[in-house]
């Protein structure tokens, strides 16, 4: 549910008062229901590339409503900045400027998206500089952008040709993820796409239609709304806790008509189990999502190591060991997904958690270097970090602490369970083939850190 | 063993009859923790823990929206508003609401009836799934009111006029008022169970030292089976419990024999059954999934091992032929010989814990030559059971005793144990299962790994 707060403001008198007083204003965001358009109005691809081109007619095959030059005064869905042939910082004024002049007609809880090259890959400084303005400039303009739109970037590696739309899948996947509610709570965040691999959805709504995925710490919060997305989107799911938390693990099982594993994830054949249980049961595994995870926070100078082992046990040392496994499975081969779930703690770091953030920043280091192994058999492996996310732990920090952590983000609020799992079923499906070893942050662009 | 009379033991399968060739096997069960009476589940109704029960097997079996053949459950204590309590109970869960259902009551022994009535059925073709169970509370037990205040009442629901009915009213005193709780006392005798067994126990001279023995092994057994991780995929918690609350890991021989003695204080010999050697009231829940090997095979499921058969007996213990618990002793060398079979047979054995001494009687009487003779038809002694193969998990004495609910406990964990030993000297291994029941009643059965 959306916090009090944001519902006070997001309407009447609540947001003509919280406008006088200059409090922060969060709209209620877009968030994805099935069958619902990818975006809300028309959609205006910027640049004059031959990709931007491209992109517009596939768009268009989509139904929407695209346009290549802004009309006054029209309310936009969405606009794609298409910026994949900049070579020189200079190059980037003219279409900036000119998308520039359309955000005042970008709808509530519109989208800006660039399109652009990884800067890593650039074969001169200029071209260096102009792509890496891209990221500064969009991290900024997301921080611009009022009443639930978001900016999100996707980046191209290198060697995917000009004609995105036709050669990229995931670039697409990627767009239309970014375009849809799915990404109600991804502000200011890349995706890079680093080959062709992948595939677009027969059924928009059904992406992972005949798939098996497997959901740790699927009992309660982020792990039970990650099992409702998955069975949402066309998975069968297998719902795995600690035996400790069977009877909620059976209400969840239940109701996505999947099945449930009491299995603590930290026994050494938990990964054997796990595909036993995926194989026998549903006859093949494709997804595991790695979400359980624990917190024991302490400040170092007061940490036992009771505390530490069993965070870094659970929340990585496990996600290893069952990933061995899989990654030596014959059942594991086609065309697999492993989506772990990080932390921004992991990246920018939070008091009283050292042994939650080595484990977290682990989760990152871990996909990061699993996602070569995955190559030769079509497999992925991306985390995705959530920041503050609405759940039963975080109900129980003290109030001024939650109030705080909740606005210090471009969208004012905090994320739902929901939306970290949408960008778990974006990585967990066919589209995604082309994104591996990325962090997608699930943030709402924290302000505090990276 | 001498069973003179048994010539065969194919002959209950004839060969001309193609129904025979089905077997019922134990798919797998689900629990919830056993709670002593008036603990976590003391606001809990029998349909809330059966539901919950059942609840915890859909989820581990993906059994949402199945039509099952039937499911079979009761339970002892049962208030007559609960007629339907196993239809209500599959109603109120993720099963098809087509699912048929039927109660059933035996005393202590309802749980393992459903269990051979359904396997019955399966093996006759009629149904290729069912689901059998069984549940109690004492806590939540249903209080009737006196016979003289019922009579009262039916006549004031007969009455016509205001006169009538005041005159009735009228006829109410106060001793009428005294609610008509339910106990363990045999209607026939007035006896309690536990001064029955007390009678028995002092017939057979157990000895307090070997009643205390077998309640301590029972205890480290269970905990043992916990530790393990055995009841992972058996169980499934309920109201914040995690495991069976009668259950003392910690206790000790010495503990139990500093415990006073409850029964048996009046017979003039030693009084020897303390509330550490015998059952405490319990509440709970089981159930078990039985079908026939293509059910379980299209459907993905293990198959944990099958029922070979089932025998009931009944004693005379109203006139003091036999002790009220001791049917058992009759059933079981029955059983045996409609299969050729001794206890040289048996790799396990599970003798339901009313009362260590109905354990110890039991053993007792089946080790005794002239017992044998003179009452079970046989050569001599029936044959000594090996300690190491009894209750090798515990029993009820440390799980507790939700009369009902016991029969699938053992059944689920028999067959799960059988299942992992597999086979001994290249045949199925074997577990036999014996439960007394109130009113000089016992069922016994026969498992083997599939």
């Amino acid at each position: 549910m959306t916090d009090t707060y944001t519902q006070l403001v997001s309407q009447g008198l609540g947001r003509d008062v919280a406008k006088r007083l200059g409090l922060p204003q969060p709209v209620v965001l877009r968030r994805h229901q099935p069958g619902a358009p990818l975006v809300t109005g028309p959609v205006l691809v910027s640049g004059d590339s031959a990709g931007a081109n491209d992109l517009a007619t596939t768009m268009l095959g989509w139904g929407l409503d695209v346009r290549r030059n802004a009309l006054p005064k029209e309310k936009l869905g969405a606009i794609v900045l298409v910026l994949d042939t900049v070579q020189h910082p200079e190059d980037l004024s003219k279409p900036v400027l000119t998308a520039g002049a359309s955000l005042r007609d970008l709808s509530p809880n519109g989208r800006v998206i660039t399109i652009s090259r990884t800067s890593q890959s650039a074969r001169n400084p200029a071209s260096a500089a102009a792509r890496q303005g891209i990221d500064g400039l969009l991290r900024s303009l997301a921080k611009e952008l009022r009443a639930g739109a978001t900016a999100n970037g996707i980046l191209l590696d290198e060697h995917l040709d000009e004609h995105l739309a036709t050669t990229s899948p995931s670039a697409l996947g990627a767009l239309r993820f970014f375009l849809s509610g799915r990404s109600a709570y991804v502000d200011g965040q890349f995706l890079t796409v680093r080959s062709t691999s992948g595939s677009l959805p027969i059924d928009a709504d059904r992406p992972l239609a005949g798939k098996v995925a497997v959901v740790t710490g699927a009992a309660r919060g982020i792990g039970a709304a990650i099992a409702r997305t998955l069975h949402r989107d066309g998975a069968k799911v297998v719902a795995v806790d600690i035996p400790a938390a069977g009877d909620h693990l059976a209400a969840v099982a239940n109701e996505v008509r999947g099945t449930a594993l009491q299995l603590d994830i930290s026994r050494d054949d938990a990964g054997h189990r796990i595909i036993e249980h995926a194989v026998e049961r549903h006859g093949r595994l494709d997804i595991v999502v790695h979400n359980a995870g624990i917190t024991r926070d302490r400040l170092l100078a007061n940490m036992d190591e009771g505390r530490w082992q069993s965070v870094i046990a659970v929340n990585i040392a496990a996600q290893l060991r069952i990933n061995e496994a899989l990654l030596a499975s014959e059942h594991f081969k086609d065309s697999p997904r492993i989506v772990s779930v990080a932390s921004t703690t992991g990246i920018a770091g939070n008091r009283g958690q050292t042994n939650y953030g080595a484990s977290k920043g682990g989760v990152i280091g871990m996909v990061r270097s699993t996602a070569a192994l995955m190559e030769p058999f079509g497999g992925t492996i991306n985390a995705v970090a959530p920041g503050f996310i609405e759940t039963e732990m975080t109900a129980k920090m003290p109030f001024a602490i939650r109030e705080a952590a909740r606005r210090l983000n471009s969208l004012k609020q905090g994320g739902q369970p929901q939306d970290v799992a949408e960008a778990i079923a974006f990585l967990a499906s066919d589209a995604s083939g082309g994104i591996s070893g990325e962090v997608l942050r699930v943030c709402g662009q924290q302000l505090v850190g990276a | 063993m001498a069973a003179a009379d048994v010539t065969t033991d194919g002959s209950l399968e004839p060969a001309t009859n193609p129904r025979a060739a089905r077997s019922a096997v134990i798919v797998g069960g689900n629990r919830i923790p056993f709670a002593r009476t008036g603990g976590a589940y003391v606001k809990s109704s029998n349909q809330d823990m059966l539901t919950a029960a059942m609840e915890g097997l859909i989820a581990r079996f993906g059994l949402q929206d199945e039509r099952i053949g039937e499911v079979a459950a009761g339970a002892v204590l049962k208030h007559s508003r609960d007629f339907n309590l196993t239809r209500e109970a599959v109603l109120g869960s993720a099963l098809s609401p087509e699912t048929p259902a039927y109660d059933l009551q035996q005393a202590c022994a309802t749980g393992l009836e459903t269990v051979l009535g359904l396997s019955n059925k399966i093996k006759l073709g009629q149904i290729d799934s069912g689901i059998a169970g069984g549940v109690d509370s004492a806590s939540d037990a249903p209080i009737a009111v006196s016979e003289g205040l019922r009579e009262i009442l039916l006549d004031l629901n007969r009455a016509k006029t205001t006169v009538q009915k005041l005159k009735i009213i009228g006829r109410i005193r106060p001793k009428d008022l005294a609610p008509d709780a339910p106990n363990t006392g045999e209607p026939r005798t007035g006896l309690s169970m536990g001064e029955h067994q007390a009678l028995t126990t002092a017939q057979w001279k157990i000895s307090r030292e070997a009643q205390d023995e077998l309640a301590y092994n029972s205890h480290r057994n269970l905990a043992a089976a916990y530790e393990r991780g055995f009841f992972d995929d058996l169980i499934t918690p309920y109201r914040g419990l995690n495991r069976d609350s009668n259950l003392r890991a910690d206790t000790t021989l010495k503990k139990l024999s500093t415990l006073k003695p409850v029964f048996g204080k009046n017979l003039g010999s030693e009084a020897t059954m303390t509330a550490g050697n015998s059952t405490p009231l319990t509440d709970g829940a089981s159930t078990v999934l039985l079908a026939t090997a293509e059910w379980a095979d299209s459907h993905g499921l293990p198959k944990l091992a099958t029922v070979l058969d089932g025998e009931a007996a009944a004693v005379d213990f109203v006139h003091g032929k036999d002790g009220l618990l001791m049917a058992p002793v009759f059933a079981v060398p029955r059983l045996l010989a409609r299969h050729g079979l001794t206890f040289e047979d048996i790799d396990f054995f599970e003798i339901h814990e009313a009362f260590a001494g109905t354990v110890l009687s039991t053993l007792a009487a089946w080790e005794d030559e002239e017992f044998g003779r003179t009452r079970l038809g046989l050569d001599g002694a029936l044959g000594k059971v090996d300690r190491a193969k009894l209750n090798v998990n515990g029993s009820s004495l440390a799980a507790g005793h939700p009369f009902a609910a016991t029969g699938g406990r053992i059944v689920a964990s028999l067959a799960k144990i059988l299942h992992e030993k597999g086979t001994v000297d290249g045949r199925p291994a074997r577990g036999l299962i014996s439960v007394c029941a109130a009113g000089g009643q016992g069922v016994v059965a026969i498992l083997e790994a599939a």
